[in-house]
């Protein structure tokens, strides 16, 4: 059977797109596919870099068991293909005959060399929309550059904003700047196929990871160029305007949470009020707190006089309560707070499982069943987006693909197996 | 002029703040028709947002407000107002697409819940993003970006092992948010276009952020392991790092994947007082993991005399990884950026000249572009609604007169 879902058509049933991306692409097409895509992805033979990258399933470091591979390759059946061979260029060509998407993220130029790139495929299937996923855009002085995550994340501004003043900038502690770019690509292409649904005319979508980053930083780019402000880390602070910091991150008695001190719209003001009213029914109380007008304040508008003052307070109170206290509190009294949640507390948190957010997919050949982060967005009232297979093996779907879908004999698979090619 | 790949797709927004204007700037951006919908007795958050233009105050003088919105345009109207419900509903007979990103339960409060709209327009597709999204015990839970991403697992997972854990700078998880917008949005109105039916999209901003840590959860999931901040080091890579050069809060950041990297990066350096012994231990990834940190200190004795900007290009050239730690200044000069046409300067009737970022991707037939600034409040509201809508005059005064456009 070649699609696991149900006998509702998913939201892009029709469409397959061919995904040759690797470790830096592989999100894209993972988004696709889950609203509803049949995504190929083509690895070269022995499989994809993106396999060797951990953490394994119970610590054994093997391409089958890549959680890394899990968590973008999910959804989608795999054949294996190699590029480099004229056989293996010729199945490609084929494949992207009746393919819809095609999404890569080899170094710009790579793809023109094997004659590959958009007007090689573009002369085999006008109507394909190819994506290019790669740090800086297909051209420009950077293009040809080595871009590892955190040189992305920092030339993208990420970093310079993010860490503690006295230290090194920082970057998150798991690679972003890929899946930015990825993500981007993802809406990218489908504004791409909009424009072909209606016109039958195909397109070349050139991402830039670095410009993906870029958008990430709220309004730190006009703090420039309107106040001439350069906004600064400040560790668990954050520098909202020139002369106005809030706090974001406090300890509590068992942990951390995020709660941010400021007025502004109603809601927010409203937050803080309740909480400095619990504050007071605990005899914890702060009557400079109190006395300021957070209604008047616009919203990232706390001057760093009030964080001086409120700071001492805010951490005596929260040193009181654990993670679980405040939180609960915080959801019976509407106050804007959040734990800063490890892993095993995504885990157990009864709005995801409230939502049925984690979903499991069964791993026949290991005899289990995974339990996988679900869907990005949900059909509220239908099944038209849906998780429904678990990552291929290598080549899982070679018999499939080339002798099922596209007619070749058992020789001449046997024969491009032989030959390397697939 | 050619023609935009979106045209042709008419967009009710009711999105505010940062995640839900992100989203729709894209389709606006693409040639979507968007009118935004807005309150003069409640005016949205970023507009009462810093930067102001000159540091100065005002709802039509937000650079934060103004970089989300351009190509939109803007209406007020008082959803408390009595005939509110009936001017939307005829809003939404002229949409392919509703957009909203209130707590839960507020559309449905005004009658215009998902069934009210298909009731108006059967094929319209609905999205709808929260902070946790609709249902369960906490949907109604306020909150905005830059707490959510603590709830996201991206605090804990960001800061130096021996200090506190710090937040990904800004609302970080409004930023993840918008692409898997757009990409479904663009489904749905596929499948509106194929099949003539509409759907209800429902995006947890949450649900959707956690993709962004998946292997870590996977990990904890199956391994039962907590994976916690690291600093800036990387378990597949050594040396990794953000390193001191010349000047005020300057940094490179400098990676070696591979052994020839590495080679190449002590060729540069060429550490007078290394012995044979130190180069063998260091000449493999597994050797360099056991002595990382000698080597962040050798990379900063020599990097923090140098100029950031000549040393990138240096490395560069001899194959090493590395890249400026970029301020927001130096983003407008960033010759990558400057390429690519990353800001495009709109000119705001209040506020002048002021950048807004374009899309991260180029489009190579039918490309994007940033035309017009973001409306001040309430700009459009006549021409939308007459122009755009159909509104007849009488219609139009009518509303007009009874306060509805507020």
């Amino acid at each position: 059977m070649s699609n696991g879902a149900g006998a509702q058509e998913l939201l892009l049933s029709p469409y397959r797109v061919l995904d040759l991306t690797g470790q830096g692409g592989l999100l894209c097409g993972k988004l696709l596919a889950d609203l509803g895509a049949d995504v190929i992805q083509v690895e070269p033979p022995g499989g994809s870099a993106a396999r060797n990258i951990g953490p394994f399933y119970q610590d054994d470091v093997h391409p089958e068991k890549s959680l890394f591979w899990w968590s973008y390759a999910a959804n989608k059946r795999s054949i294996t293909l190699n590029l480099e061979t004229a056989d293996g260029r010729d199945l490609l060509k084929r494949l992207v005959k009746s393919a819809h998407f095609l999404i890569e993220s080899f170094p710009p130029g790579y793809m023109d060399g094997l004659s590959l790139g958009y007007a090689g495929l573009e002369a085999i299937n006008p109507e394909l929309v190819m994506v290019s996923i790669t740090p800086f855009g297909s051209d420009g002085p950077y293009a040809h550059w080595k871009a590892p995550d955190i040189v992305g994340m920092a030339l993208g501004g990420f970093m310079y904003l993010t860490g503690d003043s006295d230290r090194p900038p920082l970057r998150v502690s798991i690679p972003h700047f890929h899946l930015h770019g990825a993500a981007a690509g993802a809406a990218g292409a489908m504004i791409a196929h909009t424009h072909r649904a209606l016109t039958g005319e195909g397109q070349h979508v050139d991402v830039s990871c670095q410009q993906a980053v870029a958008k990430t930083l709220a309004h730190a780019p006009q703090s420039w160029d309107l106040e001439g402000v350069i906004l600064k880390r400040m560790g668990v602070f954050r520098q909202t305007s020139g002369d106005s910091i809030v706090r974001t991150c406090w300890p509590c008695k068992d942990g951390y949470i995020n709660y941010v001190l400021q007025g502004g719209s109603s809601g927010v003001a409203a937050s803080t009020r309740t909480l400095l009213a619990w504050m007071d029914e605990e005899g914890l109380g702060d009557k400079y707190l109190n006395d300021v007008n957070w209604e008047e304040l616009g919203y990232g508008q706390v001057r760093s006089e009030i964080m001086e003052k409120g700071v001492a307070p805010l951490i005596r109170f929260f040193a009181t309560h654990t993670r679980q206290e405040l939180v609960a509190a915080s959801v019976e009294r509407r106050i804007l707070l959040f734990p800063v949640a490890t892993q095993q507390d995504i885990l157990d948190h009864p709005q995801l499982k409230a939502r049925d957010y984690f979903q499991q997919l069964h791993h026949p050949e290991l005899d289990t069943t995974v339990n996988y982060p679900g869907l990005f967005v949900k059909d509220r009232h239908g099944e038209r987006i849906s998780l429904r297979r678990r990552p291929p093996l290598i080549g899982e779907h070679n018999r499939e693909i080339y002798q099922d879908e596209l007619g070749l004999t058992l020789e001449q698979v046997t024969a491009l197996k032989e030959s390397g090619a697939i | 002029m050619d023609r935009k790949p979106l045209e042709g797709i008419k967009v009710l927004d009711f999105c505010w703040v940062a995640v839900g204007p992100m989203t729709t700037r894209y389709l606006a951006e693409y040639g979507a028709t968007v009118i935004r919908v807005e309150s003069r007795k409640r005016p949205e958050t970023l507009r009462r947002a810093a930067p102001f233009k000159d540091g100065i105050s005002g709802l039509n003088r937000s650079g934060y407000f103004a970089s989300y919105n351009p190509n939109k345009y803007g209406i007020t109207i008082d959803m408390g107002h009595a005939r509110a419900k009936e001017l939307v509903l005829r809003l939404v007979s002229w949409a392919n697409l509703v957009t909203e990103n209130f707590t839960p339960g507020t559309m449905e409060r005004w009658g215009l819940g998902y069934q009210d709209l298909q009731a108006i327009n059967p094929a319209i597709v609905m999205y709808s993003t929260s902070m946790l999204g609709r249902g369960g015990p906490m949907e109604r839970q306020p909150g905005f970006g830059p707490v959510l991403s603590s709830l996201a697992g991206l605090t804990h997972i960001t800061g130096w092992p021996d200090r506190d854990p710090v937040n990904p700078y800004g609302a970080y998880t409004d930023f993840i948010g918008p692409r898997f917008a757009v990409a479904s949005i663009l489904a749905a109105l596929d499948y509106q276009r194929r099949t003539g039916k509409g759907l209800h999209l429902d995006m947890s901003q949450l649900e959707t952020s956690l993709h962004f840590t998946a292997p870590f959860i996977l990990d904890c999931s199956v391994n039962g392991r907590e994976q916690g901040r690291r600093g800036n080091r990387d378990p597949g890579a050594a040396p990794h790092g953000a390193y001191p050069c010349r000047g005020e809060d300057r940094w490179i950041a400098i990676v070696c994947q591979t052994d020839e990297e590495w080679q190449a990066l002590l060729e540069l350096i060429s550490p007078v007082d290394w012995d044979e012994d130190r180069r063998q231990q260091a000449s493999t990834l597994v050797g360099r993991k056991t002595v990382e940190e000698d080597l962040d200190k050798m990379i900063t004795d020599w990097t923090g005399d140098q100029d950031s900007q000549e040393l990138m290009y240096t490395l560069q050239d001899a194959g090493v990884p590395a890249g400026v730690v970029n301020d927001c200044r130096d983003l407008f000069q960033d010759p990558q950026l400057v390429h690519r046409e990353h800001f495009k300067f709109l000119d705001h009737a209040e506020i002048g000249p002021y950048p807004s970022d374009q899309s991260e991707f180029d489009l190579s037939k039918t490309p994007g572009s940033l035309d017009t600034p973001a409306p001040l409040l309430g700009e459009h509201t006549e021409y939308a609604l007459k122009e755009l809508v159909g509104l007849s005059e009488d219609e139009y005064r009518s509303f007009e007169d009874d306060g509805v456009l507020e």
